[in-house]
């Protein structure tokens, strides 16, 4: 059934989008990788968890999960970024692995090792639209994801602070000449950045209705690899390339068998970084050192 | 005479002696690789294919495992030329991902199941390897070799500049490092007796540049104190049993702050040696 895996491989996806975006914010501001977003996802994944079955409903839960992520990214920053600023990017990178490390930990002794299961009360009906089996979580996370990005589309291009953003991106010097506030910047980047991830967390914890805390590594690298084959640094490439994740990964475990799954994905993520490093829609050739 | 215990302690420094090294040796270039858990694996994996069923002694085991790791460093060593700092960090990381599934489905060596059967990885062998690997860097150091990796690392450009093969110096750094990473990897297999998968995972990868980290990025013998103190430490701190990840986590975090280039400068070593080799000057 053609349709229903394209469905599934788009739901896959968005979350992909959404880590993605969440990678390649910061990337493409500060021209650093946070790895510890694949951890920020993680918690948001069990920050929604414990709100929802608390009996907290879907959208404050969410809404929560995300402020609470964004905070954390902001710890983040606080100490694996900005006592390095200077430093060569590969530092602040293993720092982010430093603090992923830490997360991870933390969510194994606060939730443990076991995976832990939605209560069901989220985990709602199901219904046939034509010959395709859709359930309304499903709806639920599409629609998510495609506000939260159509929001952060209007904030990089509309507001103030986006254009502050997009001026340290150009050229952080003549920014901060021209009177950008930088850590003002880098503050709201950050917490957007955790935001983000913490919805896609909350959302994947939906999608899969079981999360253990190894996830952060598990979907956090296929954030990665989205961030990537969209273009590093370019958010509309993100989020065209989630989908296009989920929906090669989805097919593939269906047509080819469960085992080639990573194999698709990080193939892709190779394959972009060695023929097209500016990616799919990267245009303008970054320095990449 | 040792504990086995602490025999155990010993042996085990020594794989990391070697692991720390294959990242070490990438990183002399100014190349860091996230993915050296993919080369110890198929060093691994093939020295215990070699031993376990067609009966090879471990030796030439070991050598046929390190030597097919390296020779897929080289592959991916020379694409991975066209990568600079956090992309070749993320390409090398999803080539670890691809190595751990390869044998997460590969049926010969048992898939997610493992494979058992392998032995004979004796504290003699693991240091004999240490003591060859350790005296190789200690001439590289002072050769011609060294000192043009060096130049590698320290700026690129003014290297090919002054005719330097740049393109030969860092792949084979990369593909050197691979095998010593498959060299870890079969020692390892051979000394643990059971290997699968989820071994290889990205944390092993981490874990081996924070043993350059610790030590210090810029000389090799800093590796060793490092990969020591990682592998006694969580001995000493049992106390910490199950925040011991978030322990070595936060570690690595205040080590970056405080000393970006690992606990021990070259300037130390620069200094001693000085002092020894030109009292005068």
């Amino acid at each position: 059934m053609l349709i229903q895996q394209l469905i599934n491989g788009l739901m896959l996806g968005s979350s992909y989008a959404l880590i993605g975006v969440a990678f390649t914010l910061v990337l493409g501001i500060f021209d650093m990788l946070n790895i510890a977003i694949g951890e920020v996802f993680m918690l948001g994944a069990f920050f929604g968890l414990t709100l929802v079955s608390r009996g907290v409903p879907f959208v404050p839960s969410l809404l929560i999960a995300m402020v609470l992520s964004g905070l954390v990214n902001l710890v983040v920053e606080r100490f694996a970024f900005r006592p390095l600023r200077g430093a060569p990017p590969v530092i602040p990178l293993l720092s982010s692995i430093g603090f992923s490390m830490l997360l991870q930990d933390a969510a194994v002794n606060v939730w443990g090792p076991e995976r832990t299961q939605f209560p069901p009360s989220i985990r709602v009906v199901s219904f046939e639209v034509g010959p395709v089996l859709v359930s309304t979580v499903q709806i639920a996370i599409l629609l998510t994801a495609v506000v939260l990005m159509a929001t952060l589309h209007l904030i990089v291009r509309r507001t103030k602070i986006g254009r502050g953003m997009r001026a340290v991106a150009e050229n952080p010097e003549a920014a901060s000449i021209l009177g950008v506030d930088a850590r003002r910047v880098i503050v709201t980047t950050f917490f957007v950045s955790g935001a983000l991830a913490g919805a896609a967390g909350m959302l994947v914890g939906l999608t899969f209705s079981v999360i253990s805390p190894f996830i952060g590594i598990e979907i956090g690298l296929k954030g990665v690899a989205a961030m990537v084959v969209g273009g590093a640094g370019n958010i509309p490439g993100a989020m065209l390339a989630g989908p296009i994740l989920g929906i090669a990964e989805v097919l593939s475990v269906a047509y080819l068998g469960a085992a080639v799954r990573d194999v698709v994905v990080y193939g892709l993520l190779i394959l972009t970084l060695v023929v097209r490093p500016q990616g799919l829609l990267g245009a303008v050739e970054r320095p990449r050192v | 005479m040792l504990s086995d215990y602490h025999q155990t302690l010993l042996l085990l420094t020594g794989i990391h002696v070697l692991l720390g090294w294959s990242a070490y040796l990438p990183l002399a270039t100014g190349q860091l690789s996230l993915g050296n858990a993919g080369f110890m694996a198929v060093g691994a994996y093939t020295a215990s294919l070699l031993t376990v069923q067609q009966k090879w002694p471990l030796l030439p085991a070991l050598v046929a495992g390190a030597l097919l790791a390296g020779l897929l460093g080289l592959l991916v060593g020379l694409p991975a030329l066209r990568l600079r700092g956090i992309y070749l960090a993320i390409a090398t990381l999803g080539f670890g991902e691809i190595v751990r599934t390869f044998f997460l489905n590969f049926e010969l060596t048992g898939g997610p199941m493992g494979m058992r059967g392998m032995s004979g990885t004796t504290l003699g062998l693991v240091w004999g390897w240490v003591l060859l690997a350790g005296v190789t860097f200690f001439a590289l150091t002072h050769s011609r070799l060294g000192l043009s990796l060096d130049a590698v690392h320290d700026d690129e450009l003014a290297a090919e500049l002054i005719g330097l093969d740049v393109t030969a110096l860092k792949v084979g750094a990369f593909g050197a490092g691979a095998t010593l990473a498959g060299l870890g990897g079969g020692l390892y297999a051979h000394y643990i007796l059971f290997i699968e998968p989820g071994a290889f995972n990205f944390l092993e990868s981490i874990t081996m540049v924070l043993f350059v980290l610790l030590g210090g990025m810029r000389t090799f013998w800093g590796t060793v104190i490092g990969a020591t103190v990682f592998t006694l430490l969580p001995d000493l701190l049992r106390v910490l049993q199950d925040w011991r990840g978030a322990f070595f986590g936060a570690l690595l975090v205040v080590l970056l702050i405080l000393r970006p280039w690992g606990l021990l400068p070259r300037g130390t070593l620069r200094l001693g040696l000085g002092r020894l080799a030109a009292p005068s000057g």
